[in-house]
């Protein structure tokens, strides 16, 4: 078991975290026709509106309650029921996913309560309009954990209860936010390659994915419809990408009794393989194209693990991210030194790492010394300047490259992808290890022992 | 708990629409007209605070609040240091649940320690968010106390999120300065022609623009407020002889208090565009010599206008050719509402419209001076009237934030930056020449002919087969055929540049 150790701060330097409900509002982004809503002040909304939109580099629909300080005090009831009655004005979205912040769930606002009174109030509302409520405040968790509950709170308001009959051939696809919009289109054409069709919420392959619509849209471009959620009891299975990913897995096998297959991750020749077969034991048959491209990433990785051997990596990512990353870094023998998490998670303690720090970017400065390579977003540009090592930028926010999101890591096709550019970052970037065929030059490493002894 | 603070804003002689209203309409501040729920854009008082305070690079900025605050807004502004980077690290106390329940003071102290033993930062100062304001957290009985334990200034800002607007935040942050930081040091040397230069924050470098042409007339950068500047330049900033206020709204009160405590005058201006950076820089010796700077500094401002003017024009002169009469669509706010404007205009393009969601009655003055009584101001255009606007074919350009940016790209329209995330400095006269550079660049980039034209299966009729022995097959229509290619999808014809 791996420790995971507190980093003990009172001041978090360099944050590695994003707010929970930034994560929920992504989420509501990946199903169709939708427009996320933040209930709290309006900065709330337009930091994470400005920062999905750096990421993303599209149009974000998110709207605020533009909580002020006397609605704080008074309630806010009145708030979110104004921010509806504008939106569905403007934008005519299909569904409205509201997530709390800080603000409103410290003063204890009862948004479930007050939009079942709105909604009486609303008769119009009926069939036309769903409103979906998370509650995300900050302080509990980080982004992955905003994205979970958004997925679970919309199982249990839009998935009716009881089992339907069941549709062959179809599995349920519950991906969690450390998939990039080009992940989850990969994972369904593997699925749809095996022969089964696949419901994918949330879906951001088709909504987030960067393309130009035909005119303007004010909500979501593209995502799960409401109806292949409705449809998802029908399914033969669940396959849930992410620890993540659990609440809303158990969510639906409660409404449902569909079953459900937990992966931490499809990153890697395991991970794919207990994937697929997972999807043969729902039915589905790899093709000959499938089992080529396996062979394709089996050689990938007796090409590419050369440049892996006795490599040290520094990684700082939330936990699912987090757990594929370091899986694939030791499945290729290299050493994680440093991992760091924004939060702390059970899961945390299957990383294969010597320990996990639970911390931020500055934690991962001081303990990245001597690494070869820093895999984490954005952010972590200027320590990995600092340290003069390269990054390879994975996770949220990726502002300072093109194609974040477009980029595949999963499966046996995105796995040779991710294998075949790390491998040349770290050619790119020849470290003494290189020169000394292997080794690590001892008096430099005691040196380096002693200096953080002392 | 903070009403006496933001009606002290409010309250402010100095600024134009505020001496134009009546006594009830000033005490409902400048969010009369209160944001509206599902239908509201901007940051918070919070994010205004911080945007003002935060280019100060040796001082640590942190943040009492949950991670959002920071979190999610760190490391977004592209304000440049010519030394220090402390000022980029984001730091906050990232409040948990426990944090909130049994109160954050105790984790402030701790976190304003740690910075302090380990940083060793002239100052920090202290934001205060929506939940440390609401759960009552006393963050400046916490800063005196730490300022007294660790001698070192620490300095709270309050201008929690839910307060109003980022322009509100601007002044309560002016209000900061002058609480706790302007006046606390003395400068070590004093000139006749010292100055600071307010509301200006050294985005993608502009304060580095202008800053040459102050070296070269004998003028002294006394305090930036607060683009690249060190916390004691700001804290001596009250020994200047003149003030300008760069950005009008937000630091127009503090320039005005700064008058009534240490008598120094100011005057509003801006270095977007040629005529407008001259005219700024006579003001500012004319200021300076009614100051008892020597006399000669007016003619040496004459003389290098005169010489950087006919650069910059010679410069100019061949985008001239090609942009005139574009028509460019102009969404941004406040001062550069107008001072774009004549930037733009001297190159010969049109402005089209132009936006005064935030500018006050003198700036829209202003933009009439440039361009008529009918002059094309609009308010907030929503982003779907927008997206029509530019499909329509109304602009050949937006010049606006990165919040629009996705509308006029999916309509294929060119898009250039002028907000603070931007990486082009267009300040001063180097930089109303890169300005231009960078809009020419834009508009003659290749890629609009490209994807404005149809599918394959959209084309009215198909595309004639090569002759034999004539493989054009990159994808380019030929000369002959770039005619039809421009009637495209939307059905509009546009010139090519």
């Amino acid at each position: 078991m791996t420790p995971v150790v507190p980093s003990g701060k009172a001041a978090s330097m360099n944050p590695l975290k994003q707010s929970p409900a930034l994560g929920g509002a992504m989420a509501f982004l990946g199903i169709e026709r939708s427009l996320p809503l933040l209930h709290g002040s309006q900065g709330c909304t337009a930091f994470a509106l400005v920062l999905m939109v750096r990421h993303f580099r599209e149009a974000i629909p998110l709207q605020t309650t533009a909580m002020s300080e006397l609605t704080t005090i008074l309630g806010g009831a009145e708030n979110v029921e104004t921010a509806i009655e504008n939106i569905v004005q403007r934008a005519n979205p299909r569904l409205i996913g509201i997530c709390s912040t800080a603000l409103t769930e410290t003063r204890g606002e009862d948004v479930i309560a007050d939009l079942h009174a709105m909604r009486e109030r609303h008769p119009d509302w009926r069939g036309t309009l769903d409103v979906v409520f998370a509650s995300t405040p900050d302080y509990g968790g980080s982004l992955e954990e905003g994205w979970g509950k958004a997925v679970t709170a919309t199982i249990d308001s839009l998935v009716p209860e009881g089992p339907l009959v069941p549709t062959l051939r179809r599995v349920n696809l519950l991906a969690g936010s450390h998939l990039t919009p080009g992940d989850v289109e990969e994972l369904t054409d593997l699925i749809e390659e095996m022969g089964l069709e696949a419901i994918v919420l949330p879906d951001l392959s088709r909504s987030l994915d960067g393309h130009v619509p035909d005119g303007h849209v004010s909500t979501s471009l593209g995502g799960t419809r409401l109806d292949q959620i409705a449809a998802m009891g029908a399914s033969a299975m669940t396959l849930a990408v992410g620890e993540q990913m659990r609440g809303a897995a158990e969510a639906l096998r409660r409404r449902t009794g569909v079953a459900y297959r937990l992966f931490d991750h499809v990153t890697g020749l395991a991970a794919t393989d207990a994937f697929v077969a997972a999807l043969m034991e729902a039915g589905g048959e790899p093709g000959a194209r499938l089992k080529h491209e396996r062979s394709r990433l089996v050689d990938a990785m007796l090409d590419g693990h050369f440049p892996f051997d006795g490599k040290r990596v520094g990684v700082a990512a939330e936990p699912d991210l987090l757990l594929a990353v370091t899986d694939l870094i030791a499945d290729m023998g290299g050493t994680v030194q440093a991992a760091v998490s924004p939060v702390t998670a059970p899961a945390l303690t299957r990383a294969k790492a010597n320990r996990v720090i639970i911390g931020d970017l500055d934690d991962l400065e001081q303990s990245a010394n001597g690494c070869d390579l820093l895999i984490s977003n954005s952010h972590a540009r200027e320590a990995a300047e600092r340290l003069g090592v390269p990054l390879y930028r994975a996770g949220f926010p990726v502002f300072d490259r093109l194609g974040g999101p477009q980029r595949v890591s999963v499966g046996y096709r995105g796995t040779r992808r991710l294998i075949f550019d790390l491998a040349n970052t770290l050619l790119d970037h020849p470290s003494a290890a290189d020169h000394t065929g292997g080794v690590h030059d001892i008096k430099e490493e005691q040196a380096h022992a002693q200096a953080q002894a002392g | 708990m903070y009403e006496r603070k933001i009606a002290k804003a409010f309250d402010e002689p100095g600024c134009a629409t505020n001496r134009e209203k009546s006594d009830k309409a000033r005490k409902q501040g400048c969010s009369a007209k209160a944001l509206t729920p599902g239908a509201a854009a901007g940051g918070c008082a919070f994010d205004g605070a911080k945007i003002a305070l935060q280019p100060i690079t040796d001082a640590a900025h942190l943040v009492h609040g949950p991670i959002a605050c920071e979190g999610n807004s760190w490391d977004s502004r592209n304000t440049g240091s010519s030394g220090p980077s402390l000022y980029r690290s984001g730091f906050t106390t990232d409040l948990s649940e426990l944090d909130i329940i049994h109160g954050g003071e105790k984790k402030l102290y701790r976190a304003i320690k740690e910075i302090v033993q380990r940083h060793q930062p002239p100052a920090v100062f202290v934001y205060v968010t929506c939940v440390t304001a609401l759960t009552g957290d006393d963050v400046e009985a916490v800063c005196r106390a730490a300022t007294e334990r660790l001698g070192t200034p620490i300095i709270p800002v309050s201008a929690p999120g839910f307060a109003g607007s980022k322009n509100l935040g601007n002044k309560l942050a002016g209000h900061a300065l002058l609480d706790h930081v302007i006046g606390s040091i003395e400068p070590e040397t004093t000139t006749p022609t010292d100055i600071n230069v307010l509301g200006e924050y050294n985005v993608a470098g502009e304060l580095w623009q202008v800053a040459p042409l102050f070296a070269r007339l004998g003028i002294r950068l006394l305090a930036p407020i607060t683009g690249d500047a060190r916390y004691r330049q700001v804290a001596g900033a009250h020994r200047a002889r003149v003030n300008m206020v760069v950005c009008s709204q937000a630091m127009v009160s503090l320039a005005r208090s700064m008058q009534e405590r240490w008598g120094i005058p100011f005057f509003e201006g801006s270095f977007y565009g040629i005529g407008d950076t001259s005219e700024s820089l006579r003001t500012l010796a004319r200021m300076l010599v009614e100051r008892g700077a020597g006399a000669e500094l007016i003619a040496r401002t004459e003389a290098l206008i005169t010489e950087e003017e006919a650069r910059a024009w010679t410069a100019l002169a061949p985008y001239r050719a090609r942009l005139k009469g574009k028509r460019v669509l102009l969404y941004t706010g406040g001062v550069k509402s107008w001072s774009v404007v004549s930037a733009l205009q001297e190159t010969g393009m049109t402005v089209i419209g132009t936006s005064v969601r935030k500018s006050t009655s003198e700036d829209k003055q202003r933009i009439k001076d440039l361009m008529g009584d009918d002059a094309p101001m609009v308010d907030q255009i929503p982003a779907k009237q927008m997206y029509a606007m530019l499909a329509g074919g109304e602009a050949d350009i937006l010049m606006s934030g990165g919040r629009t940016q996705f509308v006029a790209l999916k309509t294929k329209t060119p898009w250039l930056d002028i907000n603070q995330e931007r990486h082009h400095g267009y300040a001063g006269y180097d930089g109303t020449i890169a300005l231009v550079r960078q809009i020419d660049a834009e508009l003659s980039n290749p890629i609009w002919a490209q994807v404005r034209s149809p599918a394959p299966w959209d084309c009215p009729h198909p595309a004639p087969l090569p002759h034999a022995g004539e493989e054009r097959m990159a994808g380019v229509p030929s000369p002959a055929r770039a005619g039809e290619g421009e009637a495209h999808a939307s059905g509009r014809v546009r010139a090519e540049p």
